[in-house]
């Protein structure tokens, strides 16, 4: 199963693994700071200030150590495989990217919490199951009685596990409800920073498809197979949950594993190269799982091991995007749009220079996605987990696609917050529009066969 | 014990069931639905008023006996012997103020309870009524048999009506009272969506009654209570519908007779049942089934209604078969109703159109549920 991964394409060549790339360093290049050069462009190069001593620690540290790092359980030799359900943290988080998803918020209907308790350990179950490749309850598909009503829907049929990981995450409204309800006995255990995403300018968020008591991220290399998850953990919960909202994704945006080739997103160029990855498990300590020192007193220990889940629907304007110049695309992301390579390098994870300077401008605008993004001046780091998606069109003739921008982190004040409000400037914003968001905390991994997701939450 | 220290149902729901029924029942001449094969051996006299429901005898032996209902209050008033459950044994509907009504009605051993209701709606001023004798330990055979017959007896109750029901809506589209029509429309419809699954097994006459437009085949006509009801809401003229109110009333009559001699068997009911709760998911939930009157809440409430009514005929089976699923239908029974009840409005209920997506949701969710449990029926009654 866990496969020996290939060497990343930095290392091949005896540079600085992908980790421990993304921090500019001033030693590194000959240029003196220019007249103009902005603040923000002098913190990142010195690394000073809150988000550069973060930047700087990731990279003296933990992210420079990426090799001295197993690789991560989980990661599945072939795309058809299956995926280990239980763990220390859930899966599909750091599993590799698998290629397609089915994204499901729901409401809690219910105000008992034994039928809560009760749904959660079925959905265990279930997905114990179905993540081995099983139908979703042992009477099967095609059960013996013919008027016995299957308990698994049966379009997996026939299908192998396809990588399926089902990671569940809480929203706040869980613990709270949206007119201040404790409903559960779970207020008193809500974590500090399990609470909703500020605004963000420029944000067009409908409330309709945003939030959610409850999550549900099926992933799987065979669309079937997540659609499959989704629609029989959905069955399970009638009486008890209520879909809020649903998104389907068709290609990943990110790796997460250098094991894997950086894929394009919509607007065509490549994305998440410089993504937090599996290999780099001390990074993921620092960035995406809660700790011992996340406890608040004992009040958040149930979340130890877990982490925080960001999902932002982002709408991409495709068609002024599409029809904008090689060179204002580049500009806008701060990639070259053939190789993926930061603009005034050469190769895809060649380091992100940001003093690098072409004709006497800088390379990468200080108001393009990478330089306001990346981790050396955002001064943190996000797992990005993201999928592609069309739905349709918008009734104007308009594709509806864009990015559902998942990301996980160990807190989501100093990860997807801090990164957003650095993009208040970002060019990128012309040819986006955020329009939904929600928040989850992602308990740890089931660890055995009698755990059940969210026992440390409600027994702990 | 008694019958209400033993239901499952919550008070709720209770109020709620009965509610559907008396907004369905606005006939001013509800004939007597009580089954009954043989004749009484007595006449016990029942004294409805507004506030009060005298029945003569707390106790009774078990066997056919005759209620004499005489109602001295200002309301119209129903009088209903429940089971446990509240599945109906008998029910006289729409008693006039004044006026005196039989119900005929077999009660074996076992705890009921008796209900009127003025005004014709609320949970009913209720007692118990305990009938003594010999429990006929039935087999399970014997059970199942008793189910089609208690389904039965339901069916004959909403036929009647269903006939009285949609002649008064015919006579009012023949004489080109819109507004009578409009206001009978959904009332008749009720009697009709409560028994569809006795309906559907007369195929060629369904379509004929209740098809939609655009549902003919080549050739066909666009006849029955859609038809009727285009004209009413979206032409606002009925002068060219007294063809199509004639046949209504002909294909009515027709099905009405064929459904009072049809029994269905235990799977029958079980998946007439769980038909009535997909008709509500696939057709009210969305508004298609009365797309220009959109009372579809109407017909609603009925299909939930008819629904139950199935799944309680088979109650003393199921009971001893599968008791934890039956606690749950009644549990989701009475969580639909309660969502149903919500958009209560006067007699009748709030238009499709005027609900939002968030209580169209709510409505979908329970329904969905129900269905969930509803649907496991099938296999108890097969695996007997």
């Amino acid at each position: 199963m866990d496969g020996p991964v290939p060497p990343h394409p930095s290392q091949a060549r005896g540079e600085p693994p992908d980790g421990a790339e993304p921090r500019r360093h001033p030693t590194g290049s000959n240029e003196q700071p220019a007249a103009g050069f902005s603040r923000r462009r002098l913190l990142g190069a010195l690394g000073i200030g809150t988000a550069g001593v973060l930047a700087g620690g990731a990279a003296g540290g933990a992210l420079g150590r990426a090799t001295a790092d197993p690789a991560p359980a989980g990661a599945p030799a072939a795309a058809t495989d299956p995926v280990p359900f239980t763990g220390e943290h859930q899966a599909g988080i750091v599993t590799p990217a698998q290629d397609r998803l089915h994204f499901v918020a729901l409401d809690v209907t219910t105000d008992s919490r034994d039928e809560l308790i009760q749904l959660l350990r079925d959905w265990t179950a279930a997905a114990r199951r179905m993540t081995a490749g099983q139908d979703a309850g042992p009477g099967g598909a095609v059960p013996d009685g013919a008027y016995d009503v299957p308990q698994d829907t049966g379009e997996a049929i026939g299908l192998p596990p396809a990588g399926l990981t089902i990671t569940v995450g809480f929203g706040p409204t869980l613990f709270t409800s949206a007119d201040g309800v404790d409903r559960f006995g779970l207020a008193a255990r809500r974590p500090g920073p399990l609470v909703e995403l500020p605004a963000f300018p420029g944000d067009q968020i409908d409330p309709a498809i945003s939030g959610g008591d409850l999550c549900i991220q099926a992933c799987a290399n065979d669309p079937q197979v997540a659609v499959h998850a989704i629609r029989n953990l959905v069955r399970l919960g009638a009486g008890v949950v209520s879909v809020r909202w649903s998104q389907l994704g068709f290609g990943r945006t990110s790796s997460t594993s250098t094991g894997q080739a950086t894929p394009r997103n919509l607007f065509g160029f490549k994305d998440g190269t410089d993504n937090l990855k599996a290999e780099n498990a001390s990074t993921l300590e620092r960035f995406v799982w809660v700790g011992d020192e996340d406890a608040e007193g004992g009040r958040a220990a149930w979340l130890r091991g877990g982490s925080y889940l960001v999902a932002r629907r982002i709408r991409m304007l495709i068609e002024p995007w599409d029809s904008s110049t090689l060179n204002e695309q580049e500009a806008t992301i701060g990639r070259a749009k053939g190789s993926g390579a930061p603009l005034g390098q050469r190769e895809e994870f060649d380091p992100v220079d940001f003093t690098a300077r072409v004709d006497g401008e800088f390379a990468i605008p200080e108001t393009s996605h990478v330089f306001l993004a990346h981790p050396t001046n955002a001064g943190t780091a996000i797992l990005r987990r993201g999928y592609s998606f069309v739905d349709g069109t918008d009734g104007l003739g308009r594709l509806d696609a864009g990015l559902f921008f998942i990301a996980f982190q160990r807190d989501p004040a100093t990860g997807f917050v801090q990164v957003q409000r650095n993009l208040r400037t970002d060019a990128m914003n012309e040819y986006v529009r955020h329009t939904s968001s929600a928040v989850f905390a992602c308990p740890p991994g089931v660890r055995d066969d009698a755990d059940w997701w969210g026992r440390a939450l409600f027994e702990g | 014990m008694s019958v209400r220290d033993r239901a499952r149902l919550p008070l709720l729901a209770v109020g709620v069931l009965t509610a559907l029924t008396a907004a369905a029942c606005s006939s001013d001449d509800g004939g007597d639905s009580g089954g009954a094969s043989g004749g009484a051996s007595d006449t016990i006299a029942v004294a409805a008023s507004d506030d009060a429901c005298e029945v003569d005898v707390a106790e009774l032996s078990a066997g056919t006996h005759e209620f004499e209902i005489t109602n001295g209050g200002s309301q119209v008033t129903e009088f209903y012997v429940y089971a446990e459950g509240d599945r109906v044994m008998g029910e006289v509907e729409n008693i006039a103020p004044g006026l005196t009504r039989p119900l005929l009605v077999e009660l074996p051993a076992g705890d009921y309870e008796t209900a009127c209701k003025p005004g014709m709606v609320g949970d009913g001023i209720r007692a118990d009524l305990t009938v003594t004798g010999e429990v006929a330990q039935l087999d399970e055979d014997e059970t199942l048999a008793q189910a089609g017959a208690d389904y039965q007896r339901y069916v004959r109750s909403q036929t009647g009506a269903l006939l009285e029901r949609t002649t008064a809506f015919v006579d009012a589209v023949k004489a080109g009272d819109i507004e009578g029509a409009k206001a009978l429309f959904p009332v008749a419809r009720t009697y009709w969506e409560r028994i569809e699954p006795v309906a559907e097994i007369f195929g060629d006459l369904d379509p004929l009654i209740d098809g939609r437009e655009g549902d003919q085949e080549e050739g066909q006509d666009f006849t029955g209570f859609h038809r009727i009801e285009q004209a009413l809401w979206v032409a606002g003229d009925v002068s060219d519908m007294g063809p199509y109110a004639d046949q209504l009333l002909a294909d009515v009559n027709e099905i009405v007779e064929l459904a009072n001699e049809e029994t269905l068997d235990p799977l029958q009911l079980a998946n007439g049942a769980k038909a009535l709760l997909d008709e509500i998911a696939t057709g009210k939930i969305t508004g298609e089934e009365d797309r220009y009157s959109h009372t579809d809440l109407w017909d609603f409430a009925a299909n939930l209604e008819g629904s139950e009514a199935a799944v309680q005929a088979l109650r003393p089976f199921l009971e001893e078969a599968e008791p934890d699923l039956v606690a749950e239908i009644d549990e989701r029974f009475a969580a639909a109703e309660a969502e149903l009840e919500q958009y209560r409005s006067g007699d009748g209920w709030t238009l499709h159109d005027q609900l939002t997506e968030d209580q169209l949701q709510g409505l979908s969710d329970s329904i969905t549920a129900l269905s969930e449990s509803v649907g496991q029926v099938a296999s108890v009654v097969a695996d007997r």
